[in-house]
């Protein structure tokens, strides 16, 4: 096999804890309520066409895009539309959801529920985008950035390559993993959907070398197909970014703000490009997921395919309870996750897992002064320089802060894991990018 | 209910810490200081445990009274300067002026900038610098090693090598009458000569700095790029006139070279932060370093050099950035 593969510029290695590995996907039952946010992909939310008291049908249309970077949402359940209010999500503010209570699980009549597996792809990339975009598909990844957007390059652009993203480099995560061993079959017919969509003759899969049985089982499926490669990539974080993934399998370099497609590549998550199958295959539209539920204290760490809205304490519970001494619940991974406060808060579109870390792990060391190790540049895996772009958005010198290119800095945490001063320097860094990027904006009108 | 903490991301952090990188220069300096104990016996075990309690004190105390700020003591930083310090000085100096050394490298260099990682300059070598022009004579007046298995005799005080040299080229000797009085070169490499606590074996500088690579703590870039430019240097003056030039072997092994060069430019917090700067950093020490030796007053110019350089590193960090991830490979030049 050689050398693996991997992306040029610094990366860490954090423990992998891949604790749910071995836990085949096993199916939630429905849960008694779903709380369905509108604002379930990176964009505008999307505006809500059902009202208090409709009955809905799982698969039926509940909410329409509002704007072109935005999505449709389906109903996850069926039953009747309790209310459409408020609710806390991921990041911890009230955004508006629709809440249904469930009754039954009655699906629409227009999705395909047999389980039979349909290769054959009879219809043009027009149609094939046209029922993406239908079927609500954002990121799987955790991004959640709408994905028919990215199967439609802007003029004068085309797409040269297709990378799915198989890597997982965040700890703990096994959603995709677990996708890719039990749903193989799906995904490489999900990777031709969308090769024929974007008109692309090249496909990788991207996968780190400590799944090795992934590698094996995709290699395996596609052995047939010339035009679709599996890239064994060495394990470092954060090899999953889209940046760094284009790097490490066809050693292209997205230049500074640009989008992927300016080297002629296009990144999709396995989960996606099962989505996708579903969608234009089956009818189905994106109204489940599957979310790795894990933790060092988790009694049964598990991969779970649940309905999109299912309150995570669902899962919780599915996975024997809540550990007593928990310190901090992540929605995602370790090093980009969110923390949560809330067990009601919905399982989303982007909800790649439920992470439940104990108290010592969760605890921030004291922060210390800066020794100018140079670590955090050592690692920064966009040749950032961490500690001066993080000082310059603490002291307010965001002219610095921009000329030392903050908006390139992908947030992946890399600098600050590794940081003997233990300083938060993400923190500041997303302070940072919030501040520069509205003095941009500003610049502009 | 469990309370539960909220933060942003990342929510794990590795096992690194400034007391580690701190506690493994430590680890890297012991063999350097059992060899100096070799050597110099009680003298070296009196001077380095007065640097350490001295810098320690005075760190606690200025923080304490002065900065009021958090207790720093415990990070190693002290410990660390103090045992630098140490290795930069004759075994034989006055108890009082290892003291004041302390207070220098403390006080001056290091507190009044605001402490840890806020200092200019190397704080041991600022302290080195300001007692060799406070008091010449004591701090160039050094104990010949005398293994401690042979008693503990009375010692006897010489020049360095690099003195001899000096002295010897001005009173117009050449290399090759000296050669008597000069160490060999596995003398100079186990640490059989005249010179500080620290510089006196290369050896146990050379396993440290290995040491400190494995550990992460230091890269290669710094020491190699000095210790290249000294050969190169030397070796172009060498190859022209033996006779009147030391060769660079021998510049490498003297003076506190090694020392300098893993131990001292390495310092985190007075060295460019970019893989580049180190280079350029480094090749400025070693220019310097040959410059002051074959020209200077002095016989020995690798504090100075340091201290020069350590001058030179914001402007070397604004000039040195890293490759920006889709930027053209090469040295980026910012505005």
């Amino acid at each position: 096999m050689g050398i693996l593969r991997t992306f040029a510029l610094g990366g860490i290695h954090p423990d992998e804890n891949k604790l749910s590995s071995n836990a085949a996907i096993e199916e939630i039952p429905v849960p008694k309520q779903a709380i369905v946010p509108l604002g379930q992909n990176l964009g505008a939310p999307s505006k809500p066409i059902v009202k208090k008291g409709d009955d809905v049908k799982v698969g039926q249309l509940i909410a329409e895009a509002g704007g072109f970077i935005s999505t449709n949402i389906h109903s996850p359940v069926s039953g009747k539309v309790f209310k459409i209010d408020n609710s806390m999500d991921a990041s911890g503010f009230r955004r508006p959801c629709i809440i249904i209570n469930v009754d039954g699980d009655e699906w629409d009549e227009s999705v395909d529920t047999t389980k039979d597996l349909i290769s054959d792809i009879n219809i043009e990339s027009k149609e094939i985008i046209e029922r993406i975009k239908n079927a609500g598909i954002v990121g799987m990844g955790g991004a959640t950035f709408p994905t028919y957007v990215k199967l439609m390059p802007p003029p004068g652009k085309t797409a040269e390559y297709l990378i799915i993203n198989g890597v997982e480099c965040e700890p703990y995560l096994t959603s995709d993993h677990r996708m890719m061993l039990e749903k193989g079959r799906e995904i490489v017919i999900g990777i031709k959907i969308l090769m024929k969509a974007l008109n692309v003759n090249k496909a990788f899969i991207g996968i780190e070398n400590n799944k090795p049985d992934a590698i094996s089982h995709m290699r395996e499926l596609v052995r047939e197909n010339d035009d679709i490669q599996v890239q064994p990539l060495k394990v470092q974080y954060p090899q999953g970014g889209e940046k760094q993934l284009i790097k490490a399998s066809v050693n292209r370099e997205v230049p500074s703000g640009k989008l992927p497609i300016e080297v002629g590549c296009v990144v999709q998550n396995v989960g996606t490009a099962f989505a996708v199958y579903e969608a234009v295959q089956k009818n189905k539209p994106l109204i489940e997921r599957v979310v790795t539920v894990t933790g060092k204290a988790v009694k049964k760490p598990s991969n779970f395919r649940v309905r999109i809205g299912t309150p995570i304490n669902v899962l919780i519970e599915a996975a024997e309870g809540l550990p007593d001494n928990t310190g901090k619940i992540i929605n995602g991974g370790p090093m980009m996750g969110k923390s949560i406060t809330s067990l009601d808060m919905p399982v989303v579109k982007g909800t790649s897992g439920i992470l439940l870390l104990e108290k010592e792990e969760s605890s921030r060391k004291v922060e210390g002064p800066c020794i100018r190790c140079s670590k955090c540049t050592y690692v920064c895996p966009m040749g950032l320089e961490p500690f001066l772009i993080s000082k310059a958005a603490k002291l307010g010198n965001f002219e610095l802060a921009e000329n030392e290119s903050i908006m390139d800095c992908i947030e992946c945490g890399s600098c600050q894991y590794g940081c003997p001063a233990a300083i938060p320097l993400v923190d500041y860094l997303r302070l940072g990018k919030i501040k520069v990027g509205q003095i941009m904006r500003s610049r502009k009108n | 209910m469990n309370h539960l903490k909220v933060s942003g991301s990342p929510h794990i952090q590795g096992d690194e810490s400034t007391k580690k990188i701190m506690y493994g220069v430590f680890i890297a300096m012991l063999p350097a200081v059992l060899v100096s104990i070799y050597f110099f016996g009680i003298d070296a075990i009196r001077v380095v445990i007065t640097a350490v309690i001295a810098c320690i004190f005075f760190e606690w105390t200025i923080q304490k009274y002065l900065i009021k700020g958090h207790e720093t003591i415990t990070d190693g930083s002290a410990l660390v300067t103090g045992i630098l310090l140490a290795l930069n000085l004759p075994s034989n100096l006055p108890t009082w002026m290892v003291i004041v050394g302390a207070l220098v490298a403390i006080g001056m260099a290091k507190m009044s900038f605001g402490g840890l990682g806020k200092n200019i300059f190397n704080p041991a070598l600022v302290a080195r610098v300001f007692l060799l022009v406070s008091f010449p004579v004591e701090m160039t007046s050094w104990p010949i090693p005398k293994p401690i298995t042979e008693g503990l005799a009375d010692v006897t005080t010489g020049p360095t090598p690099l003195a001899i040299v000096k002295e010897g080229l001005d009173g117009n000797k050449t290399i090759s009458d000296m050669s008597s009085e000069l160490p060999s070169y596995s003398q100079e490499f186990l640490g059989n000569m005249g010179g500080s606590l620290g510089e006196v074996s290369a050896l146990a500088l050379i396993l440290g700095g290995f040491y400190m690579i494995w550990k992460k703590i230091i890269t290669w870039h710094i020491p190699v790029s000095i210790l290249l430019t000294v050969s190169i240097f030397s070796g172009i003056f060498w190859g022209l006139d033996p006779e009147h030039y030391a060769d660079p072997l021998f510049h490498v092994l003297t003076g506190g070279m090694l020392l300098g060069a893993i131990y001292m430019a390495t310092d985190m917090v007075t060295s460019p932060m970019t893989k580049g700067g180190q280079l350029i950093f480094g090749f400025g020490v070693g220019l310097l370093t040959i410059l002051i030796r074959i020209w200077g007053a002095y016989p020995e110019g690798v504090s100075f050099a340091i201290l020069i350089m350590n001058a030179t590193v914001p402007l070397i960090n604004r000039g040195f950035k890293p490759r920006r991830f889709g930027a053209k490979p090469g040295v980026v030049l910012t505005k």
